[in-house]
Parts: structure tokens; sequence; C-alpha cells
């Protein structure tokens, strides 16, 4: 599904992603992993298009096409979703109408017709009950005023309506308690199937506890220099990311990739 | 409510000319301009007075230089001499009687500006008197509202079949010595609607006034009175387009409202005059003078504007809070793109016990647009309890531009409740990647965030209205972001 090879991307003339490979195929779980400033977000964001970020080398495809050379946009509708470490707010603009919006751009690329007021409610409230979203939360404005755990569950919440094929999730879990991980975390799960992968960017282990990753990668100085199965986030977890840097240090495990796409 | 989001072609569409023979008043302003309109007008000997007085008044304004430069407007000095004060389309028979008799040539025009006036065709619900160059050249539903008793007609035909209720109320909300502006067009005014609701009526449809320059180096000059009678109601709107021309030309209108015991008059625009080209050339300067009396008890006045076109706007729609318990209400987006210039805003002047007044002001600047929100909040000695809520924000698009508020405040009552806020904000690239990662295409996200910001205002305008001021919002920012 998704097929990252040596890329290095670039802020304000700083290098962050210095030569990342990574295949992921339908129906994974991949988690990457780093500490601070690795540039785990840096990769989520690059994926998704942000054009802050100067892509310098390297290429990634997705379903075999070029998504490097597609609009933000085109990847969305394309079957590429982010959900953000920091979802913004838009005041004024009601949560509602917005997803629609979203909702029917992708179905619109798909060549079916858009769902009119009622039944993408009908949709709306079969769906939020999954993330245990209230429905007075959608009929504020994007993310206005939402506590950080809501935004967290707003974007899930999203995921799972617009249906992507691939979704990255930058930090999902961040700022959460245990309830709402564990909420969140059940929305992710209700949304694996055999036909989709997921991303999952985290700092921690506790995500992975609840779901559970075919593939862990470590991330630092914006290469991956580890991966392993769902007991590298263990190990991890135990011992910090200290040891795989000394590991990397000496070359093992540099730029190592999962299973072919 | 629910608005759909579209985006229209981003040229300004209404810039077409139409050809038709016009009957018009060499350039220049004179005392004799002024009996040439009357006349043409077949006016009252009391209406020539009163406009000869108000010429006067304004050759001694302008003797002394006092033309309005306190606005946060740039713009080469006007010249008075240059500019048609009377231009009508030359009618084939004296006046239409009726909308049979109305050149084609003017039908197809409103046709095009997507005013239909035949009233098959006519929006439902919404009645309209067209006004064209200097003289109204229609009005629709005329005869369904008189049997209600309502008026509804070009000022032209009020003076000539409602002398009485044009005389009592003409100047008395801006009399003709108010401003530099509003002194010429009591002059000059050629045209313009006439409104008056009667006792107890509440009008069954909207009342709108659609405005159109047309003729070169000519000035607009019209003049709306809306009068409500004791418990009446009544929603009324305008909107305005012109051709796109090199020269500046020059709208200066005066709108006049009055709200007797228990009257409530919701006056909605949309202004769209000719902004000019993207380097500044051209467009109309909009000068215009607005103000409501509230002059019953408990009656309202509830001023919606949205202003997107014209070179430089000028106006400050206000209330006069004269009855107890009135309330005055102004909502307001103004858009400045390119090198267009707004100073805009409201004055609500509390003078009853128990007066209320909102402001709702929504800046947006692009390009090299300024603009600016002035208004002053006025509570004289006896209005006990006033309560005033003003909120101004500001939206900039780009670093060119710039976003002002000056806010006015005199309180000459301790009970006085007075609330403002005020923001600004940059439209942000965070929130244009957040909605481009849902599929949203980046002007459509453009359009979505613009209309979050101003939705406290587009709720306020009669449903169709509103659609049609989101497409406006959307031509006049395309292409400002990225």
């Amino acid at each position: 599904m998704l097929e990252v090879r040596n890329l290095h991307a670039r802020v304000e003339g700083k290098e962050i992603l210095r030569g990342i490979d990574l295949a992921v195929g339908a129906g994974e779980v991949h988690a990457i992993m780093g500490p601070n400033g690795s540039g785990k977000s840096t990769l989520a964001q690059v994926l998704a298009g942000r054009d802050t970020y100067e892509v310098t080398a390297g290429e990634v495809l997705y379903k075999g096409q070029d998504l490097l050379g597609m609009a933000p946009e085109l990847r969305a509708v394309e079957g590429v979703f982010l959900g953000f470490q920091y979802p913004v707010e838009i005041p004024g603009l009601n949560s509602l109408y917005f997803l629609r919006a979203a909702v029917n751009a992708v179905r619109t690329h798909r060549g079916e017709e858009e769902l009119d007021a009622v039944d993408f409610m009908a949709l709306a409230q079969e769906k939020m009950k999954a993330v245990e979203m209230g429905e007075d939360l959608l009929r504020r404005p994007v993310n206005a005023g939402f506590s950080g755990g809501e935004k967290k569950r707003a974007e899930i919440f999203q995921m799972t309506m617009l249906e992507p094929a691939l979704a990255i999730l930058d930090e999902t879990d961040s700022g959460l308690d245990i309830d709402a991980l564990k909420v969140v975390a059940h929305g992710i799960n209700l949304f694996r199937s055999p036909e989709r992968a997921i991303i999952l960017v985290t700092h921690y282990q506790r995500l992975l506890d609840y779901v559970v990753p075919d593939f862990v990668h470590v991330i630092q100085n914006g290469r991956l220099v580890k991966s392993g199965g769902k007991d590298l986030a263990r190990q991890l977890e135990d011992s910090g990311y200290a040891w795989v840097e000394e590991e990397a240090g000496e070359g093992s495990g540099l730029g190592e990739r999962g299973p072919a796409a | 409510m629910e608005l759909d989001n579209e985006l229209v072609g981003s040229e300004y569409k209404y810039g077409f000319v139409t050809e038709i023979e016009a009957d018009h008043v060499p350039p220049g302003l004179s005392e004799d301009v002024v009996r040439l309109i009357s006349e043409k007008k077949g006016e009252p000997e009391w209406l020539l007075d009163w406009r000869l007085k108000a010429y006067r008044y304004w050759v001694k304004l302008e003797k002394s230089e006092a033309e309005p430069k306190w606005a946060n407007v740039r713009y080469p000095a006007i010249d008075y001499q240059s500019i048609i004060y009377y231009s009508a389309p030359k009618a084939k028979k004296d006046a239409p009687k009726s909308l049979d008799e109305v050149d084609p040539e003017l039908l197809a025009t409103y046709e095009k500006l997507g005013i239909p006036l035949n009233e098959r065709e006519a929006l439902a619900g919404v009645a309209v008197d067209a006004v064209f160059d200097s003289v109204s050249v229609a009005t629709t539903f005329k005869d369904k509202l008189a049997d209600m008793g309502i008026i509804f007609c070009s000022f032209s035909e009020a003076v000539r079949e409602h002398p009485e209720l044009v005389r009592q109320y003409l100047g008395s909300v801006v009399p003709y010595s108010d401003n530099f502006f509003a002194s010429l067009n009591s002059a000059v005014f050629s045209d313009g609607s006439f409104c008056y609701i009667p006792k107890g009526v509440r009008c069954p449809m909207e009342l709108s006034t659609y405005f159109r320059i047309n003729a070169a180096q000519t000035g607009q000059f019209e003049r709306t009175l809306i009068v409500a009678d004791e418990g009446s109601h009544v929603s009324y709107l305008e909107g305005c387009t012109a051709p796109m021309r090199d020269e500046n030309q020059l709208h200066a209108a005066v709108v006049e409202l009055v709200a007797l015991d228990d009257a409530q008059i919701k006056y909605s625009t949309v202004q769209n005059w000719y902004p000019g080209d993207k380097d500044g050339k051209g467009g109309i300067y909009n000068f215009v003078t607005k103000r409501g009396k509230c002059a019953g008890r408990n009656s309202k006045i509830s001023w919606t504007q949205v202003e997107t076109g014209s070179a430089i706007t000028w106006k400050y729609p206000s209330c006069i809070l004269q009855g107890d318990g009135s309330i005055g209400e102004f909502y307001s987006v103004a858009v400045t793109n390119n090198r267009q210039q707004a100073d805009t805003g409201t004055k609500m002047i509390h003078m009853g016990r128990n007066t209320r007044s909102t402001i709702i002001s929504k800046g947006i600047s692009a390009g090299h647009g300024q603009n600016s929100y002035r208004g002053l909040v006025k509570v004289l000695k006896g209005a006990d309890n006033a309560r005033n809520y003003s909120q101004c924000d500001s939206l900039l698009m780009g670093s060119e531009c710039g976003a002002h508020t000056f806010p006015y405040l005199e309180v000459k009552n301790n009970s006085a409740h007075i609330e403002h806020e005020a923001s600004t904000s940059k439209i942000g690239e965070d929130q244009i990647f957040y909605c481009r990662q849902r599929g949203i295409k980046e002007e459509d996200a453009v359009g979505m965030i613009v209309n979050g910001f101003c939705r406290e205002v587009f709720r306020e305008l009669p449903m169709e209205f509103a659609v049609e001021a989101q497409k406006l919002l959307g031509v006049s920012l395309e292409g400002s972001v990225g």
C-alpha cells in the first residue's frame, strides 16, 4: 500500500528526515516510535503533504502512485488520512457541515453520490457511538473549545466517517487519560481491517497495549534505526531509547524495513 | 442555518454596460442644475426649496473645505464639477405605467444581474424596486402590497402621490445639514425608494431595491426613506452593482429609517459596487449616510451589511434610540481586497431609558486592502440603564493588508452597561491544511473558514441573500491565499 524509499525532508534549511525506508502493506498496523524531535511527526506531515516541509530526496509510492506529486486534498480523497497531533480550531465553522463537505469530497472522487443532510446524520450517529462522541460536540464549530481528549476523539470519529485506506495517527494518545485512551483505542481497533493500513506515531508504549501493532519501528535523528515485532515496543518501554541508539551507532538495523507491500 | 459553499468565477461579473439612450444634464453642479433636476421630476415648490437650501449649505461646506477628512481612507480630491448629476434612460413614453412599458433592454439588464422584474418569475416573497442611474425603472408586487396599505414605490412617485408623508419625514433623521455628502445628496438626489408600513401591519414579503449605476461619469445620489408606523414590521434589502470603468464614480446616498412605537425595521445591504481593478484603478466611491431613528417606545432597528465592493467605503449605519426600551443592532461584514479601502462602523445614540444596542463587526482584509472599524456608543444623561455590547473582529489574509479599530465611547449616565470585545486573527495555514487534509480544496477551505468567521452576521440575512453574500465573499477573496 505504502512504500517510502530513502525519504529526505527539511524545514527552514534544517534536515529532519535523513533517509527513511518503510513499507506498509494492507491489513497491517505499524507503530513508529522515537524520542522527541526524532522526526516522527515530520514523517506524518510529509506523507500528508504539508508544504512547510521540503522533500529533498527519495520517493513515496501509495497504491503504486507517486504520493509526493499529489496535492494534499488529492491524497485525502485517495484515502490517506492524517489524525493530527494538535487539531486546529476553526471558529464559526460547524463541525457537521465541515465533515459532510469532507465526506462528500471523498464520495465525489469515488464517483459516488453525495450524501444529503439526512443520510449524513444517520451515518454520523451510527459512527459516533464507537468513539462515544456526543452529538452536542458536533454541533459546535470545528474543534472549538474542545478539550484535548475531545479533539483526539473527534479525529478518530472523522477517520471512521471518511473510511481511508491508510490512516496515519500522529500522537493520538498524547494528553489522554486512561479512559479516553481506551475509547480511542477501541475506535482504532474497530477500524482495523484487511483492506486498511494504520501507522501509529507515538512516543509511548501505552497505546500499543490496546492497539497491538504488527510492526514497530524506532526513528532516531531522521532515520529508522530499528524495526521489529510488538515486543520491541515493550523493550523500549523497559530500557528507553538509549540502547537502540548505541546499537544504531554500531550500524545494525539501519534502514531495516518491514515486509514489502 | 447551513449555507451552500460555492465559489464562482473570479471576475467582477456585473461589469457590463447597457447600451441605452440616456437623458442627462451636463456635467457640473450649480443652482441651475438643482432646479433642472427638480423640474425634470415635476416637483412641488417645497421640495425645490429644500434642495436649494441643501445646495447653498453644501457650497458653504465646500468653500470651507469641510469634506470629511477624518476617515482612514486616501483618495485624490474629487472634482465635483466634472460629475453628471442626473442621468435617466430615455423613456419611450413619459413614465412607464406597468412592466410592459419598461424598455426591454432594461428588463434584460436586471435579468442578467439575476433580478427578474417580471412578477411571474420574480423571487417569491420579494418585491423589488429597480433603480437605474438616477431613476426608478420598475417596482414589482406594488398592487399586492397596496391591498394591505403598504406603500412601496420610487421616491419620485412618493413625492407625487404621498407628498404629506414625504414632507413629514424627509430630513427628519438625516437633515440636509448633517454632513458634506448628505448635503450634496439632499441637493441633487434623483430617486430611490420610499416605503410606508401602516399601523399594525407586518409586511408579508421582503422589500428590496436594486441599484445599478450604468452611465459613465455619473454620480448616483439616491434617497431611501422607510417609515414603519406603530406596531408594524418590515424587512428591507438593497443590492448594488456597477460597470467596470477606469474612472472613479461617486455614490453618495442617504437612507433614513423611522420606527414608531413597537415597530421593527430590518435593513440589509449586500453592497457589490465595482471595486476597481487589482491596481486600484477605477471603482466606486461609496460615501453613504444611513441612519435610523427609533422614535417610538420598544421600537427596533437592525442594520445588516455585507460590504464587498467599492474602491472606498465610508458609511456608518446608525441608530438613534430615542424611544424608551428601543433596540438598535448593527451587523457588518466588510471585505477589502487588492487596493480597496473601507472605513465603516456605526453610531448608537442612547437617549431613551432601557435602550439596548448590539454591534457585531467583522472586517476581512486581503491583498493591500485597508479595513477600519469606526464606531461610537453614546449614552446621554437621561438614558437610564442603557446597555451596549460591541464585538469587532478582524481577519487578515496575507501580510500587506491592514485592519484598524477605532471605538469611541461617550457615557453621560452612570447606570450604563457597556461591553466591548475585539480580536484580530490571521487566517492560518494550519486551518487551511487541516481542511485540505480532509479532502477540501484550498479555495473551498478559505471560503469555509471566512464564512465561519462571518457566521454571526450572515445568519441575520434573509436566506437567499445569505447564500448570495457567501458567494460574493468567495469571489472577492479568490486568490488571496497561497
